[in-house]
């Protein structure tokens, strides 16, 4: 399965990587599920946008701040929840919201 | 145990019978929401001050699929309070975060309990916690374990390093199917409304052919919506790397336009035989409409789908998806009303 990887919408992501910020430190390849950063001569680099799943990882990790993402879940559920009910996108999955009752579909 | 801390519990690494059985009862949404373990610090084999400290969720299967790892480890489990979600959707909210872990350190009081001052977290917690917020904090450092627990093994035989292997996401057919359950399970709703809507169309659909016919024709009917919910539920994501296509939406719709056109092609299978063109058209499109929903709904089991991503696919497809029910809506209807004039 490692060959054919899972391939979604081509240039949606919202990744940004500041390279002057960037100390090379590497702490964004290891979180990076996706393998989205290498590190080339002391610098982080965007190797493969198109893997970005945006779960913002490297941003909430970076301690430069070198990176930005708007960071979301990608599931349809959650993003209809949220232009139904017009705040932020949520699947519900906790329970958290008030009504008790309602159950979410798939994710977690 | 005994610790400086109190008593800590100790936990198998073997699972029984009834953990088993709660896994399979949750993948199909049983209690789900229900299956937690109390939040706090728990031991596996005998560990000691210098034992790695392995954080989790609270979802029970989170757990429990860290500790049967586990075996001839001696080690700490940390479970933060996630409202029984697991680590990667947690962390995704942030209840698997920061504060949550900053705050379970301190009530654990595990400055205490070890001598080290490192802990490990499985690599999707990084979505909700800042490594270096925490480590400013509490002065614990964070080390990102692999993603997957059955890794946890080697990574410590490694002196606490994550192969490239185990830094990467899979999402194999297994990975897959074995979330096809869940997904079922939540349509059974639709497929309640839809059998009621079908029973409504036959008593609608002409002359009183009595109550057990009807009933009968429906139930055929209803084994096609069926099949539906299985080409957008089971299908598509078992099938998902070879549909054609990156949109989910285009996916389903795909499986489902086949399935709507192998009804057209044998009506008699699916208690349609009797109706008009236009009325089994009118079915054949709500179907593939439906089949294309699921599928777009599976991006939230997924791995690897941005939330960028999905946003433009659920804005793209909802006035197509709208447009076509209510068209086919319409030919239902004026099918119906055409076997009274």
């Amino acid at each position: 399965m490692k060959s054919n990887k899972h391939q979604y919408l081509k240039n949606m992501t919202t990744l940004k990587l500041d390279s002057d910020k960037c100390t090379g430190c590497g702490i964004c390849t290891t979180v990076c599920p996706h393998n989205v950063f290498e590190l080339s001569a002391g610098k982080a680099g965007i190797l493969d946008r198109d893997s970005c799943m945006e779960c913002g990882a490297c941003a909430k990790n970076c301690p430069f701040l070198a990176i930005t993402v708007d960071a979301g879940v990608g599931c349809a559920f959650a993003i209809i929840n949220g232009i139904l009910s017009g705040g932020a996108p949520s699947c519900d999955c906790d329970g958290s919201s008030k009504k008790k009752k309602k159950k979410n579909t798939g994710c977690c | 145990m005994d610790t400086p801390a109190g008593k800590i519990p100790i936990v198998s690494t073997v699972l029984t019978r009834a953990d088993h059985w709660g896994t399979v009862r949750v993948r199909l949404d049983i209690k789900r929401n229900m299956y937690r373990v109390t939040p706090g610090l728990y031991a596996v084999g005998s560990p000691t001050k210098d034992s790695p400290v392995l954080v989790t969720a609270n979802y029970k299967l989170s757990f429990d699929m860290l500790r049967k790892e586990l075996k001839k480890i001696n080690a700490w489990i940390m479970v933060l309070d996630t409202n029984g979600v697991n680590v990667w959707c947690a962390a995704g909210k942030g209840t698997f975060g920061t504060i949550e872990l900053l705050k379970r350190i301190y009530l654990t009081k595990l400055k205490s309990i070890v001598s080290h001052n490192t802990i490990i977290l499985p690599q999707l917690g990084a979505v909700g916690v800042s490594a270096y917020e925490v480590s400013k904090k509490s002065g614990f450092k964070i080390i990102y374990g692999p993603v997957q627990a059955k890794d946890i093994p080697e990574f410590i035989c490694n002196n606490f390093k994550a192969t490239q292997e185990m830094r990467r996401i899979s999402f194999n057919i297994f990975d897959r199917l074995v979330l096809t359950p869940l997904e079922m399970v939540h349509t059974w709703k639709l497929l309640g409304i839809m059998f009621v809507s079908l029973f409504l169309f036959n008593l609608a659909g002409g002359e009183f052919r009595g109550f057990m016919n009807i009933l009968n024709q429906s139930i055929h009917n209803l084994l096609f919506y069926i099949g539906v919910v299985i080409a957008g539920c089971v299908v598509t994501p078992a099938l998902l790397p070879w549909i054609p296509s990156r949109a989910f939406a285009v996916k389903g719709l795909l499986l489902g336009v086949l399935w709507s056109g192998f009804m057209l092609m044998y009506p008699q299978g699916f208690g349609f035989a009797a109706y008009s063109l236009l009325y089994k058209l009118g079915h054949a499109i709500i179907g593939a409409v439906i089949s294309s929903y699921l599928a777009l709904n599976f991006t939230g089991s997924t791995t690897y789908t941005s939330f960028s991503g999905v946003r433009k696919e659920v804005k793209a497809a909802a006035a197509p998806m709208l447009a076509a029910m209510i068209a086919a809506l319409l030919f239902i209807a004026v099918s119906l009303v055409l076997l009274f004039v």
